[in-house]
């Protein structure tokens, strides 16, 4: 943390990019007494040029590195891009593929909001919130790993279908381990959602209207929790979730309380996804098998997917060679980020941590 | 027409009605469109497909193409509060000669386009032309190589 004295009652604050909170990112906040006027974030110490990267390897070798910039949902980062790449390889992949993906994309999705959850806790000051989540997590990243090999990059969805089926009694471990966080998830509202500390510091705090959401471009849960009730797995359905029965949660408030609250309501949603999934699965084959190197006919694709923290989107454009000719990648956090300083700006700087993370804003994903 | 894109080919008729022959429909498929325009007529058909709801930018970038010696400037649009066109991504192209990589913003029809234009200016050079902050975004302070997306730019040990 760096201050300059501006002179009088304003003063310049570096938050980052070294700050426990932050992560690689630092936003430099222009203060007048305790009210925060300006907030400008100045992302980029973790780019890596990942989009240049992919310029120089093959379809197949792209998946492990462009997982790396959101590897705590490195299913919702890879699965939009191997669905672009079937697009231009033109591969269908098999039916029970399709169905092992949602579970892959739903489990990363809990993983990735219980992490959220987890440092949400510790920015509020609550450090039980910090202890179960993390906990907890580790039982669906097992879940996880004993499809995927790894705990958290698991390259697992390739162009075809999936790297490997899923392991024998899958489905009662999974569901288990459903049963017992679904009463952990109501310990979780009585000790956090429901205590009046953690209310007081979140609820009418940071409020996105409905109307800046639009404007700003805010996806994905931060969305949902200004009233929008835009979900891709709804708007546009990939893989089979145009057969699954789900609601969206939504909620109007558009504050800080609301957004968590998108997020513990999607913790539910997504256990009761995938056990419709295992209910629907039927045995086959997992994968269309790609002989010889994978080569796109000239052309180009786009395709988007609701990852843990909103719409992804990958843009490929191929000329026929072995490597991609040149991935655009839309990440989340990067057009979250506008609205963190259209949030702060008018805000008390104590409330600054509450409304940052409720943003959910992931510094290695915008960056890419 | 095909029963799934009566919506979609409806929306570019509009279109092409509105700017006659200034807007070249690339193709219309379930759920996505892609039409392309001249730069000059960018924000005029910018702002028309804002006013047909598509009030959100997903992604803005560009490609390079050296041997034709332009730049192709892509802007996907999507609309999260109307129901019906909620399935549909709309692509809109134009491309500028490398030589004078400039455009206008269009920030002031779509807000949320403002830190892709930064970061297509830092990769690419390209100037969006009343941009209140064109600076750099991502690349390092003190980058002083060519735009790292360019295709005559090389990752070293790579070529």
């Amino acid at each position: 943390m760096q201050v300059v004295d501006q002179g009088g009652d304003k003063m310049v604050l570096h938050v980052g990019p070294q700050h426990p909170g932050s992560g690689h990112f630092r936003i430099v906040i222009t203060l007048d007494g305790d009210y925060i006027i300006d907030a400008k974030p100045d992302p980029g110490y973790v780019h890596r040029g990942a989009e240049k990267m992919a310029e120089y390897r093959t379809y197949i070798q792209n998946i492990p590195h462009l997982e790396r910039p959101v590897i705590i949902d490195a299913t919702g980062i890879t699965l939009p891009y191997v669905l672009t790449a079937e697009k231009i390889l033109d591969v269908e992949p098999p039916e029970r593929a399709q169905y092992i993906r949602m579970i892959m994309a739903e489990l990363n999705r809990i993983i990735s909001h219980l992490y959220w959850l987890a440092i949400y806790g510790i920015f509020l000051g609550h450090s039980t919130m910090f202890m179960w989540p993390m906990g907890d997590r580790e039982l669906f990243i097992d879940l996880a790993e004993s499809i995927g090999g790894t705990r958290v990059t698991f390259s697992y969805v390739v162009p075809g279908g999936v790297r490997n089926d899923i392991p024998g009694g899958f489905k009662e471990r999974a569901l288990k381990t459903f049963q017992y966080f679904e009463k952990r998830i109501k310990e979780y509202e009585e000790i956090f959602f429901n205590n009046p500390l953690m209310q007081s510091r979140t609820v009418g705090i940071g409020i996105l209207k409905k109307q800046n959401a639009v404007k700003l471009g805010i996806t994905g849960p931060n969305l949902r929790a200004s009233g929008i009730n835009s979900d891709t797995r709804k708007d546009e359905p990939y893989c089979f979730y145009n057969k699954i029965r789900f609601d969206i949660p939504v909620y109007k408030e558009g504050d800080s309380y609301a957004r968590c609250m998108v997020r513990l309501r999607e913790l539910q949603q997504s256990m009761d996804i995938i056990r419709q999934v295992l209910d629907r699965m039927k045995p086959g084959p997992i994968k269309h098998v790609i002989r010889g190197v994978m080569r796109g006919e000239p052309g180009e694709a786009f395709v988007r997917t609701e990852a843990a923290r909103g719409t992804m989107f990958y843009h490929i454009v191929s000329n026929g060679e072995r490597f991609p000719y040149r991935v655009k990648i839309s990440v989340p956090s990067f057009r979250n980020l506008i609205g963190m300083s259209h949030l702060l700006v008018g805000s008390r700087l104590a409330d600054m941590p509450a409304i940052y993370w409720s943003l959910d804003y992931w510094p290695v994903e915008a960056d890419k | 027409m095909p029963k799934n894109t009566i919506t979609e080919t409806k929306l570019v008729k509009g279109l092409k009605t509105k700017f006659n022959k200034q807007i070249t429909e690339e193709y219309v498929e379930p759920n996505r469109i892609k039409i392309s325009t001249s730069p000059t007529n960018l924000k005029a058909v910018a702002l028309a497909i804002k006013e047909l709801g598509f009030d959100q930018i997903i992604s803005q970038g560009a490609t390079d193409y050296p041997d034709d010696n332009l730049f192709r400037v892509e802007y996907h649009a999507i609309c999260v509060s109307i129901k019906k066109f909620r399935r549909i991504m709309f692509a809109i192209m134009t491309t500028i000669p490398k030589n004078k990589p400039e455009i206008e913003t269009l920030l002031d029809i779509w807000p949320s386009v403002e830190f892709h234009e930064q970061e297509t200016f830092e990769n690419f050079g390209i100037t969006f032309l009343n941009h209140p902050r064109m600076e750099r975004l991502l690349l390092p302070e003190d980058w002083d190589d060519i735009p790292p997306l360019r295709k005559d730019f090389s990752l070293p040990g790579r070529d």
